[in-house]
């Protein structure tokens, strides 16, 4: 009900709100669908493809031990999550990435405030090769060369001679900005950038792609060989691994969050506090990602 | 399946059977074949006294006659509620002040001189600090990848459709022809990941492709979906070649290859030409499985080796994380536009050639 209430709020005009059903429907039928099964106690969780894994993990201890609670979580990509927030859709965004200056300014004219942000727990930003390519670590320099097509064979960087096939993530990703700023500084990704719609679908695109390189979450990384990155070549090559992405030495690491629009209470927020807890960070743990605290 | 049934060998050469060419019996494909008049006098033009035996009771086919029409009004009104609506979402590219600063149709379609770029180039980089939205990069992949398809489709179609309205007896027709139509009912996205799992590594084994998705395996993939189109149009437009003319020309003295070479394909020219305008209005806005085995990489190229982004899956994928009614929205809609109008295009050159077909049958038998 709160949730139907907001999105009253949210829409100014009618013509506004059938612009906007037709643009969910076309990207995710659950958008539509959620409002059906809007019930008492359920919350709703949207946002991060990165994330999703983790967030029904979450939802099905959190329901396993809370019978009368009901979470649905779907991905899309953290800007669709955020979208969703501003647009009333979503209780709780999970993004791979801060919240924009323009975002928050959407909010605030909306709901007259800034949003909440729960850091809830570290990836380490990981780096995908095919299991058969040689090399074992890469410089930051070299990932940016290669992303944004300045290096287009595997021999420049010392490996096989081969094609660098690069995969990337589709635009409205938390995972292809962190990466866009992080690594290419906000250069623009090479034209010959393959998007991928998920995490997982680059994971297979580049197990199957004997000069395949993509980037995404530690959890993910199955089949495939995971670089060691540098920050630069004088610096120790270092691995996405527990300790390196706690303390931040790994040079992608990065928080993941829950954003609400305003500090939780009830249901969801019996849910973040129990996110926050023990149980909720072991199960970061068995997912693949590190714990916050 | 049943239209084999309707597509009998024995052909009456008269007029009852090219009348019946006119009314299309389904639904989406428009149906070229004769009506099951059979060459025995039993069935006595059945279809034509249909009317009078519903008249027994008016009232019922008054009604049904409002239903009918409004609903045929209702998809009409629909068709045009939509374009309006693209059209008025495109609309502020022409006009809006703050969209042009972002983007303008010049920059649209023009290689510009972007920062950090060594030379004016097309690019398609719509999340960026500068916003590129380079429309030849999509509209190319599009054509390369329909074209692709159509290679693959149009032959095997109408080959298929020759084959079995022409040489395969009743047995082996009624196999193959219900088998190509079930092509038509498997889902795109299955298709796609098809396509996306199994095709693009066989063919980057075999023929060394760089990378495994690109425009080839989506085009590939994409002729699947476009075969049944072409070969269920084809099929009917052939069967529809009244048997007069078979039989004028093998009384002249040809061969059955020289008959069907000669007197049947140009006979029932228009209807394959229509078959392959729907087969490429679909090919243009099919979406699934260009998303799914393209790359999706906006590669301005000629190469069918290289991963291509075509506007249908472009849409797709970046119209559910815009910004309403900013710059990248409005293009997206501004492309929406473009493929509307050019599939719209097609669909009414298709029929245009099967009204003509229709004209020059009746007009000559």
């Amino acid at each position: 009900m709160q949730k139907r209430q907001a999105q009253g709020m949210g829409d100014r005009t009618g013509s506004r709100r059938i612009l906007r059903a037709v643009t969910q429907g076309l990207a995710i039928a659950t958008a539509l669908l959620a409002p059906l099964a809007a019930a008492a106690g359920e919350i709703t969780v949207k946002g991060s493809d990165t994330m999703v894994i983790l967030g029904q993990r979450w939802a099905e201890e959190y329901m396993r031990a809370h019978p009368s609670a009901t979470i649905q979580v779907t991905g899309g990509g953290s800007g669709t999550g955020i979208s969703a927030l501003i647009n009333g859709t979503t209780e709780i965004c999970q993004a791979s990435r801060p919240m924009s200056a323009a975002e928050k300014e959407k909010l605030r004219d909306r709901y007259a405030t800034v949003g909440v942000e729960i850091p809830v727990a570290r990836d380490g930003l990981s780096v995908y090769v095919n299991a058969s390519n040689p090399l074992t670590e890469i410089t930051m320099d070299q990932l940016k060369l290669i992303f944004t097509g300045k290096v287009t064979n595997w021999k420049e960087l010392g490996g096989r001679d081969g094609k660098i096939v690069v995969y990337s993530r589709e635009n409205s990703s938390g995972t292809y900005v962190f990466f866009k700023e992080h690594v290419l500084k906000n250069a623009d990704y090479t034209v010959r950038a393959q998007s991928m719609p998920g995490t997982a679908a680059v994971v297979n695109a580049v197990a199957k792609e004997k000069f395949g390189i993509g980037y995404g979450g530690a959890a993910y990384a199955k089949g495939i060989k995971v670089l060691k990155v540098k920050q630069d070549a004088g610096s120790p090559a270092i691995a996405p691994d527990e300790a390196h992405v706690k303390d931040g030495s790994y040079p992608l690491s990065r928080p993941l969050f829950f954003y609400l629009r305003n500090k939780p209470t009830g249901d969801a927020g019996a849910f973040v506090d129990w996110v926050l807890s023990a149980a909720g960070q072991a199960i970061v743990t068995k997912v693949g990602y590190y714990p916050i605290k | 399946m049943a239209t084999s049934s309707e597509n009998p060998v024995e052909r009456p050469p008269d007029r009852a059977m090219l009348a019946g060419l006119t009314p299309p019996t389904r639904p989406t494909l428009p149906r070229l074949g004769s009506p099951p008049v059979q060459s025995s006098d039993r069935t006595n033009h059945g279809r034509a006294e249909r009317p009078r035996l519903a008249s027994r009771r008016p009232r019922f086919q008054a009604l049904a006659e409002v239903a009918i029409r409004v609903l045929a009004f209702t998809s009409i009104a629909a068709i045009i509620l939509i374009f309006v609506f693209i059209g008025k979402e495109a609309w502020p590219l022409f006009h809006s002040a703050a969209i042009a600063r972002e983007v303008t149709l010049a920059k649209m379609w023009f290689a510009q001189q972007w920062p950090g770029y060594d030379a004016p180039e097309h690019v398609w980089q719509p999340v960026s600090e500068i916003p590129k939205y380079a429309a030849w990069p999509l509209v190319v992949g599009t054509l390369k990848v329909t074209l692709i398809a159509m290679l693959v489709a149009v032959p095997l179609g109408v080959g298929a459709a020759l084959f079995v309205s022409q040489y395969a007896g009743r047995r082996l027709r009624e196999i193959v022809k219900p088998t190509v139509e079930l092509l038509a009912g498997v889902p795109s996205v299955v298709l796609g990941f098809f396509a996306l799992m199994v095709m693009a590594s066989w063919m980057q084994q075999a023929l060394g492709l760089d990378s495994r998705l690109n425009a080839l395996v989506a085009g590939v993939a994409l002729s699947f979906a476009i075969i049944p189109v072409v070969f269920t149009v084809s099929e009917e437009a052939f069967g529809a070649v009244p048997r007069s003319y078979v039989e004028a020309s093998t009384a002249l003295g040809a061969a059955r290859w020289q008959t069907i070479l000669r007197v049947i394909v140009p006979a029932a020219g228009p209807g394959v030409a229509a078959g392959i305008a729907l087969g490429l209005g679909r090919a243009v806005g099919e979406t699934m499985i260009v998303l799914m085995a393209s790359g999706n990489a906006a590669i301005l190229s000629a190469s069918p080796a290289d991963s291509v982004r075509t506007v249908s899956a472009t849409i797709a994928a970046e119209l559910a994380e815009v910004v309403f009614g900013g710059a990248h929205y409005t293009v997206l809609f501004f492309l929406g536009v473009l493929l509307f109008a050019f599939t719209l295009g097609t669909n009414l050159l298709g029929e245009f050639a099967i009204g003509r077909m229709r004209r020059r049958l009746g007009g000559a038998a």
